[in-house]
C-alpha cells in the first residue's frame, strides 16, 4: 500500500520534473545558439541573491500570486479569464485615485481603497460575465477587447484628470498616513517586504477554503469538469459563470495594491504592468492548486528579479529569462498530459495482471 | 559556490515538482518573449582605460531600437573614445518591476560607476530613490525630472526643447509643400508630444503663412501609439488623402509606417523623421521619401554628462539641451532634396538662438 502510494507520488513529481529539465535545456540551447555562455548564466541566476533581491523577490511572488489565483478561479469554473491585465489596471487606477483624493485618513483610507479596487475589479470582469450569459459572448474575446478599453480609459482619465510632473502624468500621491510602508528585514536601503503582501497569504488561504470547504467551492469544481452534470445536480450554470468571473475579477482587483502603499504612492510610471498575464502562467504551471501556485509565482519571481543580474558580469539578454519561463509553462502542460495518460497505462496493465494472476488461482 | 548551484537547482525542481498536482485539462502558453542578446562589438566590454566609470541603464527597447537608447549609447562610445572612459550597461526588460529599475542602478553604483545614466524618464523616480544613498555617485536622468521637494545634489535632469528642432522641420516641410498643406502625425497625445506639435507648425506658419496643418494623433493616451506602425500608416495615408504633401511623424516606432505611407503617396510626397537621423536607418524604398529628421541629441546629453564628471565639475539639476547647445537640430543626409531649403532653414535657426523667435511650447 504505501510502496503504491510513493509511486503515485512519484508519478505526480514526473510531471514538472521533466517540465524543468526541459526548460533548462531549451534555455541552454538556445543561449549556446546565440554564442554566450550557458555556464555563466546558470551560476548568476543560482547565486544566491542579495539582501535587497530577496526582499524584492517577496514582494514580486505577492503580487505574481494574487494574480495567479484571479486566474485558477476562472480556470476552475472553465473560463478562460485572459482580461486579468485590463481588470488589475483598471481597479489599480481607481483605488490609487480614490486613495490618493484621500476622503478618509490613515488605514480607513487603505481599507477603503482595497473595497474600491475588488469593486471596479468585479465589474469590469462583469461586463465579460454578463455578456457571457445573456448574448453567448466567448469571455476570451470580450475580455481581451475589455483589456485595451481599461488601459484606454485609464490614459483618458490620467491625461484629464492626472497631476502633471516633468514629462510624466500620474494620480494624485497617497497622503502620508496612508503609505503603509512594510517591514525592512535587512538595512533600511535594501527595501521593505510590503505590508500588503499579507493580501496574497489571504488570498491563498480563501481560495483554498473556498474551493474544499463550501458550497460554491464544489459547484466551482463540479461545474468546471462537467457543465451537464452541474446542471443535473441543479446548478444554475449562467449564475455560476456571473458569480466566479466577477470573483476573479475582484480578487485580480487587489494584484497591484501591495505596491501602491508599499512604495509607488501613485499609479504613474511605477506601475507594474504584465502582471495579469504572469498570473495566468503561473496559474498553468501550478495547475490551479493553491500551493502548486505559490512555488510557481515564486520561481517566477525569482527568475524576473534574478535576471537583472545577467546585465554584470555576462553577456546574456536578462530577456533570456522570458523563454525559461515560457517552456516552463507550456512543458508542465504537455508532460503532464503525457505522464496522465502514461500513468493510465500503467493502471490498466496492473489491473490486468492483477486480474490474470487472479484467473491463474482459481484455474 | 558549486554546492549553492546544486541546492538552488534542487529547490527549483522541487517548485516546479510541487507545482504540478493538477486539475482541469486547460491548455495555453505564456508569452515568451523575443531573445536579444547584446552586441558582440559592445564598447564596453573592450574600454579598459583609466577614464571615469559610466553606467547606463537603457529604457524599454535597449541598444539596438536606432532611436532613443542607440544615440544614448553613441555619446557614451564617444565618451569612451575621448577620455578613456570605461564603462557598463543595463536593459530594461518590458513590463519591469520599479524595483528592478532601482536595482539595476544600484548594482551600477556597487560595480564602480561614478556616473550613471538613466535614458528616459520612467528612471525619474528610481533614480530618486538610489541617489541618497550613493552621494560619492552622480546620476543623470534624459528627459526627467524630480518627483518630491527634496532636491538632489548629485542628479542631473537633461531636457530637450523638442520644439526649437521641431519649428525648423516646419519650415523645411512648408518651403517643399506645393499643396499648401502639410501633415503631423503624434504617437501619444501627450503634452511631451504636443511640444513636437507646437514647434512644428509654428516653423511652417512662419515660413508660409497661409499653410494649413493637418493633425493627428494615433492614440489619445495609451503609450501603444509609439509601436504601432499600422496605426501611423493609416493616420499618415489619412493626411496625405487630405491634400498634405509632407507629413512630420512625433511617434517613435510608429514611423516606419508613416514612411511607407509617403512611399505609397508616390513622388512629390515626403515624410519627415523625428529623433535620430532616421534617413540613415530607412529602408532603400523609404529613403528617397525622407526629406529630413529632427534630432534629438540624446548623444549630446549622455556625453556632456560624463565630460562633466571626467573634468570633475559633475552636472546637477536642470539642463535643457536647444539649439544653441546643439541639443535639437536637423538633418541633411537625403541631399538631394533638402540641400536647396539649408540656407533659409538655417537663418531661422540662428533668428531662434538669438532670441528674435520664440518658439511655443503649447499647440
Amino acid at each position: 500500500m504505501t510502496s503504491e502510494r510513493l509511486r503515485s507520488i512519484g508519478l505526480s513529481l514526473l510531471a514538472p520534473a521533466i517540465a524543468i529539465v526541459l526548460s533548462i535545456l531549451v534555455t541552454t540551447v538556445v543561449i549556446a545558439a546565440v554564442g554566450s555562455s550557458p555556464g555563466d548564466f546558470w551560476s548568476t541566476m543560482f547565486e544566491v541573491p542579495k539582501p535587497r533581491l530577496r526582499v524584492d523577490i517577496l514582494n514580486q511572488t505577492a503580487m505574481i500570486y494574487i494574480a495567479a489565483v484571479a486566474a485558477a478561479i476562472g480556470f476552475r469554473m472553465g473560463l478562460f479569464n485572459i482580461g486579468l491585465e485590463g481588470q488589475y489596471t483598471i481597479a489599480s487606477f481607481a483605488a490609487a485615485s480614490f486613495a490618493g483624493a484621500a476622503y478618509l485618513s490613515g488605514l480607513a483610507n487603505v481599507a477603503a481603497a482595497i473595497i474600491v479596487a475588488m469593486a471596479v475589479g468585479a465589474l469590469w470582469s462583469g461586463i465579460a460575465g454578463v455578456l457571457k450569459t445573456t448574448r453567448g459572448v466567448s469571455e476570451v474575446i470580450s475580455t481581451i477587447m475589455l483589456n485595451s478599453i481599461a488601459i484606454t480609459l485609464v490614459g483618458y482619465f490620467l491625461n484629464t484628470r492626472g497631476v502633471k510632473e516633468g514629462n510624466t502624468v500620474h494620480t494624485k500621491n497617497l497622503e502620508a498616513g496612508s503609505t503603509l510602508g512594510g517591514f525592512a528585514p535587512f538595512e533600511d536601503r535594501d527595501g521593505e517586504i510590503w505590508a500588503l503582501t499579507i493580501i496574497a497569504v489571504l488570498v491563498g488561504i480563501g481560495f483554498w477554503v473556498l474551493l474544499n470547504h463550501t458550497r460554491f467551492g464544489f459547484d466551482l469544481r463540479a461545474s468546471g469538469q462537467s457543465e451537464s452534470a452541474a446542471l443535473a445536480s441543479g446548478i444554475n450554470p449562467k449564475r455560476m459563470i456571473l458569480i466566479s468571473m466577477m470573483l476573479s475579477g475582484a480578487v485580480a482587483g487587489l494584484i497591484w495594491l501591495p505596491a501602491l502603499f508599499g512604495g509607488a504612492r501613485n499609479y504613474g510610471t511605477s506601475f507594474q504592468a504584465g502582471l495579469g498575464f504572469l498570473g495566468i502562467a503561473v496559474a498553468l504551471l501550478g495547475r490551479n492548486r493553491p500551493l502548486g501556485m505559490l512555488f510557481g509565482a515564486l520561481l517566477f519571481a525569482f527568475l524576473s528579479v534574478k535576471s537583472n543580474d545577467l546585465t554584470f558580469g555576462t553577456d546574456v539578454s536578462p530577456s533570456i529569462v522570458q523563454i525559461t519561463q515560457g517552456v516552463a509553462v507550456l512543458a508542465v502542460v504537455v508532460t503532464y498530459e503525457v505522464v496522465r495518460r502514461w500513468r493510465t497505462r500503467l493502471e490498466q496493465r496492473t489491473v490486468s495482471r492483477e486480474l490474470a494472476g487472479a484467473n491463474g488461482a482459481t484455474s | 559556490m558549486r554546492r549553492l548551484t546544486k541546492l538552488s537547482a534542487v529547490a527549483a525542481v522541487a517548485a516546479l515538482a510541487l507545482a504540478g498536482c493538477g486539475g482541469s485539462d486547460s491548455e495555453g502558453g505564456s508569452g515568451s518573449g523575443s531573445d536579444k542578446t547584446a552586441a558582440s562589438d559592445d564598447v564596453c566590454k573592450s574600454a579598459d582605460g583609466d577614464g571615469p566609470k559610466i553606467g547606463l541603464a537603457y529604457d524599454v527597447g535597449g541598444r539596438g531600437d536606432q532611436s532613443f537608447n542607440d544615440s544614448a549609447y553613441a555619446g557614451l562610445e564617444k565618451a569612451v573614445e575621448d577620455f578613456d572612459a570605461t564603462c557598463v550597461e543595463g536593459e530594461a526588460t518590458d513590463g519591469e518591476a520599479e524595483s528592478a529599475r532601482e536595482d539595476r542602478l544600484r548594482n551600477m553604483a556597487e560595480n564602480g560607476a561614478v556616473a550613471i545614466v538613466g535614458v528616459g524618464f520612467a528612471y525619474s523616480e528610481s533614480v530618486n530613490a538610489v541617489a541618497p544613498d550613493f552621494p560619492e555617485v552622480n546620476f543623470a536622468v534624459i528627459d526627467g525630472f524630480d518627483p518630491d521637494e527634496d532636491a538632489n545634489d548629485n542628479v542631473a535632469y537633461l531636457g530637450f526643447a523638442e520644439e526649437q528642432g521641431s519649428f525648423l522641420v516646419g519650415v523645411a516641410a512648408a518651403q517643399k509643400s506645393k499643396t499648401g498643406t502639410i501633415g503631423f502625425v503624434g504617437g501619444v497625445n501627450t503634452e511631451l508630444i504636443q511640444k513636437f506639435e507646437a514647434g512644428y507648425t509654428a516653423g511652417a506658419k512662419a515660413a508660409k503663412p497661409d499653410i494649413k496643418v493637418e493633425v493627428q494623433y494615433i492614440q489619445e493616451s495609451d503609450l501603444s501609439g509609439f509601436g504601432d506602425p499600422a496605426g501611423g500608416k493609416a493616420a499618415a495615408t489619412g493626411e496625405f488623402d487630405k491634400g498634405a504633401d509632407v507629413v512630420y511623424h512625433a511617434a517613435g516606432g510608429s514611423g516606419s509606417g508613416v514612411f511607407d505611407a509617403a512611399v505609397e503617396a508616390g513622388e512629390g510626397n515626403f515624410a519627415i523623421g523625428v529623433d535620430s537621423d532616421q534617413y540613415l536607418t530607412a529602408t532603400d524604398a523609404q529613403k528617397p521619401f525622407i526629406l529630413t529628421s529632427m534630432l534629438k541629441r540624446v548623444d549630446t546629453a549622455t556625453y556632456d554628462f560624463a565630460k562633466s564628471i571626467d573634468a570633475g565639475k559633475p552636472l546637477v539639476s536642470y539642463t535643457v539641451y536647444d539649439l544653441k547647445a546643439d541639443g535639437v537640430g536637423y538633418s541633411t543626409s537625403n541631399k538631394s532634396v533638402i540641400s536647396d531649403l539649408t540656407a533659409d532653414i538655417d537663418s531661422y535657426k540662428e533668428k531662434i538662438i538669438s532670441g528674435e523667435i520664440t518658439v511655443p511650447t503649447k499647440p
